[in-house]
């Protein structure tokens, strides 16, 4: 032992100092604003603007929101009762619009007692209490209760049944009349499957599935209509008809959009599948399918639905605009739908295919078990846009005529007791659309961190 | 698909059209060519029909006969007295203008929200991701319509520029004047001007050419190819000698003076907007209509394009900025020099997919009265003339042109960036 290092280590701390606790300008509050909002000078620049900013963004909108009027049943009233509230008209909403006309931007003229024509939703007629503004609301409730099965997998299974019956509740609650047409339409595809099980057993499922399909196609077309006609004669169940020229609002939107959106993606994961295909002509036909109604504005489309369908059909066929306008918004839907499909299928790894194929699977066996739920997982958040940009699509029929709820706020405007009213149906339109959206959008955010089955 | 390695060897029958895989699928596709045929047919056959039956035979002579409405918004001189084919080629124009115009300002302002929603500062990545909430989860016809009635509503009208003590002034030095009925900006004009060339006679599609225009072109022209002459030899010579020789001012030089005489000899001056009466005058007058849709269309797209340059930016891995930290690059230098050529493989084909979709959604220029292509050929004239079934196919061609011709320079790019992979 060296005598100089004796010297020099006077003292060697054996035991742990106690942790202190971190500076408080690092943690809490306090270090979170340092870290977010003033870590440097760019950044607090940044921030004072912002700041300025929300300030000058809130001090006009805010007062605006909630020093309005409610009640009113004119402009001029509500300028009447803010010059004597307030001293002046700027600055103040006026949502007695919105009190006022609330039923018709939700359901545009859908009419509150169908069964008596000359009935206003003022004076109720004898016998009714309540407006058949329920059969749409009943409608939107069943579209929820059948949608929940399908996209929260801890649902109820027995709710499946309603969702596979909602396609025929649907147009019976909205349209009215017999409630024989909707069951006997469904009674068409009981009896394919039946035809189907029958034929399978004698001879081979491709036989089964041409009878199972002619069979359902020849029932629709020559037997629903006189069987339910029979049927309605001896027992006659039915609501009120309501005509399609009567719908309009927001309803008309949420039902274009439920419409399109339930019907594309079918057709989408077909065509997707078809341009997938190895065979020439099924691919070309899709191809060009798809990038014809994908380079074309669905205005475009809404104009061959309003002026031109009428010319491809055989002459005398007149059926209503509505349901012309809901197949082109289908369509249009579809084809984006299977160009978002495809990217997913072209982003499977060809193991995937091969290892289908090497089980033995063939083609559909492989596409449902294999390929399908893959492809669709990966193509989750393209298909919900797809379905976000649709419902907000569904606004374009009001260039053609249709009163949904931007053609209806022109209606109101055009009304002498609200002309000029334009920023809180803007606000309330905007509202109704954002709300839905904003939901699908985090809703399929949602769903892709509930299917990230690991890989990360 | 399956194979069979040892082909049985028993005679065809007409059951292996459908159970062998050999010949299913040539089945399927003749079967689906069929239908196909039958449908088309089957339309085909109805449209006549229905046509003889209403007495109007597909014809386009209507294109010559004169419009006999106006269109005020245009970039090609036209009269109510032109025909209906000037009326359309105006139309045409005026899409592509405004959708030239939105796709540049979408871009810019779409890239600078993509990458302030990255900032680190949390109140700018808050608001931005606001404005994009927005403007996705809201059908951009609402915008458009909510656009034009700010511009009509809130805006000063010409008469309160009058008087001695106006209400509303004019902006920016008194050169532009921003009022409820469109916006009037200074025009270039040439006190000693070359005239102008006029093509094509007298047909529908005449258009003047204004030869100052080639002569700045002309010289700009020339100014980029010196230019670049000027910085290739500075490359060599950095290469051969490691020292790259000052030239930025000779480059600024080239530019602008050839350009500056060139002004000077023209006469070029600027024509302001001047009140005259009730409205303004001189200058160029921005209608409403397209003020209300530009400003629409591009906040709209640009709430797609902030994604798209957001998602981009985050695919690029972390390992390429730490790298290039670790290099000692700036962060201006990182995202320049680094992060951005990587993302942008990344970004560019969604964003001409966005650029398609305006141009598409400008369309929707009849909702507030623009005159593009949708508003004369599929507005005007189609009611005027009773030619839907003319219009609306021509109407879709054009658009399926446009469309076709923007993904065809999607394709070439994706096509060139697959060579840089490796």
């Amino acid at each position: 032992m060296s005598d100089t290092h004796a010297e020099t280590v006077t003292f060697v701390r054996d035991t742990m100092l106690p942790e202190k606790e971190p500076p408080l300008s690092t943690v809490g509050a306090i270090g979170w604003v340092r870290d977010n909002l003033f870590s440097g000078v760019l950044n607090s620049i940044l921030t004072i603007l912002s700041l300025g900013f929300i300030y000058y963004v809130l001090s006009g909108i805010l007062p605006w929101v909630f020093q309005s009027v409610w009640n009113a049943d004119s402009l001029t009233e509500c300028r009447e009762i803010m010059v004597a509230t307030w001293g002046d008209t700027h600055g103040h909403a006026c949502w007695g619009v919105i009190k006022d006309r609330w039923l018709q931007l939700f359901y545009g003229f859908y009419p509150p007692y169908p069964a008596h024509p000359d009935a206003n939703f003022g004076s109720a007629p004898d016998g009714h209490w309540w407006p058949a503004y329920f059969r749409p609301n009943l409608a939107l409730i069943l579209l929820i209760g059948a949608m929940i099965p399908v996209l929260f997998s801890g649902a109820p299974r027995k709710l499946l049944y309603l969702t596979a019956a909602y396609p025929f509740i649907l147009p019976w609650l909205l349209w009215g009349g017999s409630v024989w047409v909707p069951l006997m339409v469904a009674a068409g595809f009981a009896i394919g499957y039946f035809a189907y099980v029958l034929v399978d057993r004698s001879m081979s499922s491709l036989m089964a599935t041409i009878a199972a399909v002619l069979l359902a196609i020849l029932w629709w077309v020559f037997a629903v209509g006189p069987v339910s006609g029979a049927l309605h004669s001896i027992l006659n169940i039915g609501i009120a008809p309501v005509q399609s020229r009567e719908f309009g609002g927001y309803m008309l939107a949420i039902i274009l959009g439920v419409v399109a959106i339930g019907c594309s993606l079918p057709l989408g994961i077909l065509m997707a599948l078809g341009r997938q295909s190895d065979l020439f002509i099924v691919k070309t036909l899709c191809v060009g399918f798809i990038e014809f109604i994908r380079g074309v504005p669905l205005i475009t489309l809404l104009f061959v639905a309003s002026l031109l369908l009428n010319y491809f059909l055989p002459p005398g066929t007149n059926f209503d605009l509505i349901l012309r306008v809901m197949i082109m918004m289908t369509l249009f839907a579809a084809a984006y739908m299977a160009e978002v499909i495809r990217g997913g299928l072209a982003a499977l790894p060809k193991g995937q295919y091969e290892g289908a194929d090497s089980l033995g699977l063939n083609y559909w066996q492989a596409q449902r078990l294999i390929i399908m739920p893959q492809a669709l997982k990966i193509s989750i958040p393209g298909i919900v846009n797809t379905f976000i940009g649709i419902f907000k699509d569904t606004t374009l029929v009001s260039i053609i005529g249709l009163f949904d709820v931007i053609g209806l706020a022109s209606a109101i405007r055009a009304d002498t007791a609200w002309n000029g009213i334009y920023w809180e149906l803007f606000a309330f339109i905007g509202a109704l659309f954002f709300v839905v959206c904003f939901s699908m959008s985090r809703y399929s955010m949602y769903l892709e961190r509930k299917l990230r089955t690991g890989h990360r | 698909m399956t194979t069979i390695s040892d082909p049985p060897k028993q005679q065809f029958r007409l059951s292996m059209l459908l159970y062998d895989t050999r010949y299913r699928s040539a089945t399927i596709q003749v079967l689906a060519m069929f239908f196909f045929m039958l449908l088309a047919a089957w339309l085909i056959s109805n449209t006549v029909q229905n046509l003889a039956n209403l007495g109007k035979p597909i014809s386009f002579g209507f294109f010559s006969d004169p419009s006999s409405y106006d269109i005020n918004q245009r970039l090609l001189e036209y009269t109510s007295r032109d025909s209906h084919l000037r009326a359309a080629l105006i139309g045409l124009l005026n899409t592509l203008v405004v959708a030239v115009l939105g796709c540049i300002t979408a871009t810019v302002i779409g890239v600078l929200v993509g990458v302030l929603r990255l900032s680190n500062n949390w109140l700018v990545a808050r608001i931005m991701t606001f404005y994009v909430e927005m403007f996705r989860n809201i059908p951009v016809l609402l915008w458009i319509v909510f656009a034009m009635a700010i511009l009509i509503e809130s805006l000063p009208s010409p008469r309160d520029f009058r008087g001695d003590t106006p209400s509303a002034t004019m902006d920016l030095f008194d050169t532009v004047a921003v009022t409820n009925r469109g916006v009037y900006i200074p025009e270039p004009l040439f006190s000693r001007s070359l005239g102008d060339v006029h093509l094509l006679g007298d047909s529908s599609l005449r258009f003047d050419v204004s030869l100052d225009l080639i002569a700045i072109l002309v010289v700009l022209g020339c100014s980029i190819y010196a230019m670049r002459k000027v910085s290739a030899r500075a490359n060599r010579i950095q290469e051969q000698t490691g020292e790259r020789p000052t030239i930025w001012y000779i480059e600024l030089g080239i530019l602008c003076v050839p350009m500056l005489i060139l002004l000077v000899i023209l006469g070029f001056h600027l024509g302001y907007p001047a009140l005259k009466g009730f409205n303004f005058s001189g200058g160029i007058h921005l209608r409403n209509s397209l003020i209300a849709l530009w400003l629409a269309l591009s906040l709209y797209t640009a709430a797609f394009i902030a994604e798209i340059v957001r998602g981009g930016i985050l695919a690029v891995s972390k390992g390429q900025s730490e790298a290039a930290a670790a290099l000692g690059l700036r962060p201006g230098k990182i995202m320049r020099l680094v992060i951005l050529p990587q993302a942008l493989r990344m970004i560019i084909p969604p964003m001409i997919s966005n650029y398609l979709n305006l141009t598409k959604n400008s369309s929707l220029a009849i909702a507030v009265g623009y005159m593009d292509i949708t508003g004369t050929l599929g507005g005007i004239t189609m009611n005027q003339t009773g030619r839907e079934l003319e219009c609306v196919l021509l109407l879709m061609l054009v658009y399926l042109t446009i469309s076709l011709c923007i993904s065809g320079v999607m394709n070439w790019y994706n096509k060139r960036v697959k060579l840089v992979e490796r």
